[in-house]
């Protein structure tokens, strides 16, 4: 079985062409990134606004509960729906990319809502009494400080849209769940696996790419990180580093 | 409605199936998951290296992962045990990590005095710590609850029967009673998880209720 997947990764035909992995993993990429920024617009506003002024908390609640509805039912009712109205190719890709960017939505909205709301009220208070402004709070404090939370909502979104991506080849979306859907209806199992490792592995090098981005952009201040370590204590100095971001890891998240 | 009038045998079919495809991983994650989030609050060099793996099975999305099992288990690719194991893992992924933190957050001097009232070792884990941290670990378990019944549905994908075959029919169909039935029984299906859930809750920590009366 493994020689027949092996097989399949060394065919030269399947790394050409609009059915080639190059091109399957682009389009992946392609979907994920437009979900992702969709998503990002509408709730990192929204999550800010929640979070800074305390107001309209229902907000976070509502978009949570919407994770109790399946996802691949979402997908088909969307597509259903939105798809007789739109001409070409697109009427594959537009249900498809705002499902995913509605599911992207709950994880982000309840990471940078937890993000403003964890800063301690003391940190405000003082940015308030040498006196700052609300948006220069907003922009220097509260921000700096919800940035882990933040992105590990970035991180929660970014792999559930990758994952749901894969499903919505079911309703016609390009990307690598070509090889996972077309591999199941045809019988092809070298084929479907292939996909699903190839898919696996895009789910782990990105969310690598964010865990890295996440401890690159979140102020030393708050993971006690020293910026230009001097070496001769290095190592304790990375150990501590590496607390306060695994106590930042992202809360567990519902995904399809 | 006229669909679910017609077919109410088969979505009670499904559901059941549903119901033990997703809750059977649940009780098996939830057992496995406590020593695992034991040893990881025990011991702190065990703790990222536990995590960092649950949290590497976790990334991989469900399809793939349903579709890999049959490499990993030899197991036939339309065996359900496929996915099972598959939502087991999941589970085991979302649960260590609230173990470990609940227990981690079992403050010190409640574990030192246990210890001197002479609970030692595994009768301070059940009957002192796990007790305490029981809210934190059925937070965890909801999450993964309803994590688990959408994914359950994702099976229908590769063949295993449950609720999501209401949404595959109704949507190559075309008939959308059936894809509405299908989304409504899995919606309700995850808030049935949750209400058990929260009520074995409220059952297992009678002094939280007392606090909140007293306050």
């Amino acid at each position: 079985m493994i020689n027949s997947i092996w097989a399949w990764f060394t065919d030269p035909a399947n790394w050409v062409g609009e059915d080639g992995i190059p091109h399957r993993l682009l389009q992946h990429l392609e979907y994920t990134a437009m979900a992702v920024l969709l998503a990002a617009v509408i709730a990192i506003p929204l999550g800010l606004w929640v979070g800074h002024t305390g107001r309209a908390r229902w907000l976070v609640s509502f978009a949570n509960s919407v994770r109790a509805v399946p996802t691949l039912g979402l997908l088909f009712a969307v597509s259903l729906w939105l798809g007789p109205k739109i001409r070409g190719d697109l009427a594959f890709t537009i249900p498809s990319v705002l499902v995913l960017a509605v599911l992207a939505i709950p994880p982000l909205l309840a990471g940078t809502y937890a993000g403003i709301e964890a800063v301690p009220p003391a940190a405000r208070d003082a940015a308030r009494g040498v006196g700052m402004t609300s948006g220069q709070v907003l922009r220097q404090v509260e921000i700096p400080n919800g940035l882990p939370l933040l992105m590990s909502g970035m991180r929660s979104a970014v792999l559930q849209v990758v994952a749901t991506a894969t499903v919505a080849a079911i309703i016609g979306l390009g990307g690598l769940g070509r090889y996972l859907i077309d591999g199941i209806a045809l019988g092809d199992y070298p084929q479907t696996a292939g996909g699903a490792i190839l898919v696996a592995v895009l789910a782990v090098v990105l969310d690598g790419v964010f865990a890295l981005t996440q401890r690159r952009v979140v102020s030393p201040g708050l993971t006690g990180r020293r910026v230009g370590g001097r070496g001769k204590d290095s190592r304790s100095v990375s150990v501590e580093a590496e607390k306060p971001l695994t106590d930042a890891a992202p809360a567990p998240v519902a995904r399809g | 409605m006229t669909w679910l009038a017609d077919n109410w045998e088969t979505v009670l079919t499904l559901t059941w199936r549903s119901l033990y495809l997703a809750g059977i991983p649940l009780v098996i994650g939830f057992v496995v998951s406590i020593p695992l989030g034991w040893a990881a609050s025990r011991w702190s060099w065990s703790y990222p290296a536990i995590l960092t793996t649950t949290g590497l099975l976790y990334t991989i999305p469900s399809l793939a992962l349903f579709v890999i099992m049959p490499v990993l288990l030899g197991t036939k690719i339309l065996d359900p045990v496929n996915v099972v194991v598959a939502l087991t893992i999941y589970t085991v992924a979302l649960l260590a990590r609230t173990v470990a933190d609940g227990l981690i957050a079992v403050p010190d001097d409640i574990a030192q005095a246990a210890t001197a009232m002479g609970y030692k070792g595994v009768r301070r884990l059940f009957g002192v710590e796990l007790p305490l941290a029981v809210p934190v670990i059925a937070a965890g378990l909801r999450v993964a609850a309803v994590s688990n019944v959408s994914i359950v549905s994702i099976a229908s994908l590769i063949g295993v029967s449950q609720l999501g075959d209401l949404l595959i029919d109704g949507f190559n169909r075309v008939i959308w009673g059936e894809l509405l039935t299908g989304i409504v029984a899995c919606v309700l299906l995850a808030l049935a998880f949750d209400a058990v859930i929260v009520l074995g809750t409220r059952v297992l920590t009678p002094w939280l209720r007392v606090q909140g009366a007293r306050a």
